[in-house]
């Protein structure tokens, strides 16, 4: 008798416990490139994800513009933690498949984020479709990862569609402003990057009654960008969209200088113009080139200060505009799990459904996040940014602007 | 005008090709051996200039020695290690050694030296030249000026002094040079050593236009072998030749056609090249 006794408290005890645990415990899977040529990218996002239940978990009232940042926990969950449980899919896509699987299966995560690698997300939210398990893609900007009627897949990064929209739309305020920008140059990397960015930019400027006087396409591997250049010094154009990598967005430079050609403006779109190599090699040659990013530190104390401040303490670092979209898209979820007030798979994917976030919620420069029925945030969009000096500054559009715009291209002058 | 200046930057370029291959010349056409490591010596070498700029403030004539001295040191050693040995092995087993050896170095400098790129300032020549118009960009033109001091200097040495009949001797025929006194593996070495430092030299002047990285041999190591198969087997001014033909129409297709299309261009000569005249521009039949 005693024994059933001790082994009816002991079995009480576990099952209280048991209770107690998915009380206070959320489990959010995340997939990223931990190993492999893009683990530092997968690295400093799960850090800025991390950083994300940090401030959910924690009470942080003095970010308490967003959502859940001032209470501790998922407060309609009764204060419930949420818990990260990541893995590396080593940026191969099948891996991503497995460990998202994994994920589901043995940790019984209640939704998913991830996962860098464009074509990991595509084969890892087919698994999440499967299982009914909701998935949140922070930053891969493939277009068909939504659009394939999948139900639980949810974006909230502006992809390539919304960037050459931006683009377009800065180009026709600068006319507002008076200055010529009538005519572009689109100069592309002719693999799968640059050709589809290429496609929507030329889409866009077309809409916006841009004229596009030169489609280049190059192979980024090549030695010699000379002949480039002298097709765009003689055509001239109003301004010049380069879709490149690294290396040859160095020698586009070095050769425009060597070539003795200032374009009138520069428009880099990320890659190559983002990576700090860039930056101290031909910095001082790209003065006033415009990039993309939605991520801006902003004014000192300001929310996204003071989030910088806080991934600075944890990584050593200021935070990148990768990292931050992976960041608003945790954010996203948890007020989504929060707002469903349940870790039921279903009545989370409602709850996704249902965000409306406004701009003043959020930590990037989204026009806010709200999903449309394929699952991509109708809101997604960017902050234009221009080298000046060795930074790139916020320029475009107005509200969010540090620095007054720098017009024309200043580039080694 | 601007006709002129596609020319010349095509020209310009194209002594850089002549440039970079002309070491792989002397080991491919003349020892019968295929490096394909040759695109890591010259990787190598503007490492060395990068190192010798930023730590001991070398200008460029002095870490353009630096390359070729420590380059002239690698190819001995690879050589003396590796290729000696492999020789007496079938075909395959060199070809499959070089490959290796291109994996090792590649690799190594990416563990050594990370995955980002380095740069040397840009104009550390100097600004471009301006001849009535035309611009000649300034470290182009001393590449192409080094260019050709190393073929004319390797085309001498080859075939006006001691050295150079040695060399020639061994490649011809291993046999009859050694019945003659000469040691072949002395000479071998003496060779792969000066295919390095030529590719050392290259690397250097190379790095003071193009971004740093420790793949870059796979933008410019192809060009290398197509350069040296174009220009004919062993002859070092068929190489010098052949670079300026491909870099004039890599930059006429570019200007006129299109970026994409330059390679159809230059492989579609190269294979009608090598269909009237297999032994290349300049090859011995």
């Amino acid at each position: 008798m005693k024994r059933l006794l001790l082994s009816a408290t002991i079995v009480a005890a576990f099952s209280v416990s048991a209770v107690a645990m998915a009380a206070s415990e959320v489990k959010i899977g995340v997939i990223m490139p931990l190993s492999g040529n893009s683990a530092s990218a997968g690295k400093a996002a799960v850090a800025a994800m991390e950083l994300a239940t940090q401030i959910v978990n924690e009470p942080h009232p003095e970010l308490k513009n967003l959502p859940l940042a001032s209470g501790a926990g998922l407060t309609r969950l009764g204060g419930a933690k949420v818990k990260l449980v990541v893995a590396d899919h080593q940026g191969n896509p099948s891996e991503g498949q497995s460990q998202t699987l994994r994920l589901i299966t043995q940790e019984r995560v209640v939704a998913m984020l991830g996962s860098y690698h464009s074509s990991v997300s595509l084969t890892a939210t087919a698994v999440a479709e499967r299982y009914g398990i909701p998935y949140v893609v922070g930053d891969s900007v493939a277009a068909n990862i939504t659009g394939r009627g999948f139900k639980w897949t949810f974006r909230t990064t502006p992809i390539a569609s919304d960037f050459a929209n931006n683009y377009m739309d800065f180009l026709t305020d600068l006319k507002k402003a008076g200055h010529p920008a009538s005519t572009v140059a689109i100069v592309h990397e002719n693999t799968d990057y640059g050709t589809s960015v290429a496609g929507t930019v030329d889409k866009a400027a077309k809409a916006h009654g841009i004229d596009v006087v030169a489609d280049i396409s190059y192979n980024a591997n090549g030695a010699d960008v000379s002949a480039q250049v002298l097709q765009l010094k003689q055509k001239n154009p109003d301004a010049i969209v380069f879709i490149a990598y690294t290396s040859d967005s160095i020698l586009y430079m070095k050769t425009m200088k060597s070539l003795d050609y200032l374009p009138k403006f520069v428009i880099g779109d990320d890659s190559g113009f983002s990576d700090p190599a860039f930056i101290s090699a031909v910095g001082n040659l790209a003065q006033g080139a415009l990039n993309r990013s939605a991520w801006n530190i902003g004014a000192k104390n300001s929310t996204t200060w003071r989030i910088n401040e806080m991934y600075k303490a944890k990584t050593g670092r200021d935070m990148d505009d990768t990292s931050g979209r992976d960041m608003q898209a945790a954010f996203t979820l948890m007020d989504a799990i929060n707002r469903a007030g349940s870790t039921k798979p279903d009545a989370i994917r409602k709850a996704l459904q249902a965000t409306n976030l406004k701009p003043s919620q959020l930590m990037m420069g989204y026009r806010g996040v709200k999903f449309d029925k394929t699952g991509q945030n109708t809101l997604a969009a960017t902050y234009l940014i221009q080298l000046i000096g060795e930074h790139y500054v916020a320029v475009w559009p107005a509200r969010a602007a540090q620095h007054k715009l720098i017009y024309p291209f200043k580039g080694w002058k | 005008m601007i006709l002129l200046q596609v020319i010349v930057a095509g020209l310009l370029i194209g002594a850089v090709y002549a440039l970079f291959s002309s070491g792989l010349t002397l080991v491919w056409g003349m020892m019968n051996v295929i490096n394909f490591a040759h695109g890591e010596f010259v990787m190598l070498g503007m490492y060395v200039a990068f190192w010798g700029f930023t730590l001991a403030h070398f200008g460029v004539a002095s870490f353009s020695a630096a390359a070729a001295v420590m380059l002239f040191m690698l190819g001995v050693l690879v050589y003396l290690a590796l290729i000696r040995h492999v020789m007496r092995g079938p075909m395959l087993a060199q070809i499959l050694s070089t490959f290796g050896l291109l994996l090792v170095l590649r690799y190594s400098a990416f563990w050594a030296f990370g995955a980002n790129f380095v740069s040397l300032p840009d104009g550390i020549l100097g600004p471009s030249l301006n001849v009535g118009g035309i611009l000649l960009s300034a470290p182009k033109l001393v590449a192409g000026v080094a260019a050709l001091a190393v073929t004319i200097g390797m085309h001498l040495l080859l075939t006006r002094t001691m050295l150079g009949s040695r060399i020639l001797a061994v490649a011809e025929d291993r046999n009859a040079a050694m019945l003659m006194g000469i040691r072949p593996d002395r000479m071998q070495a003496i060779a792969w050593g000066l295919s390095g430092a030529s590719a050392g030299i290259a690397g250097a002047l190379i790095a003071t236009f193009f971004p740093i990285s420790a793949t870059v041999g796979e933008s410019l190591g192809l060009i290398a072998f197509v350069v040296v198969t174009f220009g004919g087997f062993g002859s070092v001014p068929g190489a010098m030749i052949a670079g300026l033909i491909i870099g004039l129409i890599e930059s006429l297709s570019a200007f006129y056609v299109g970026p994409v299309y330059q390679d159809v261009f230059v492989y579609a000569l190269f294979v009608l090249v090598l269909w009237i005249r297999p032994r290349g521009l300049m090859g011995k039949a």
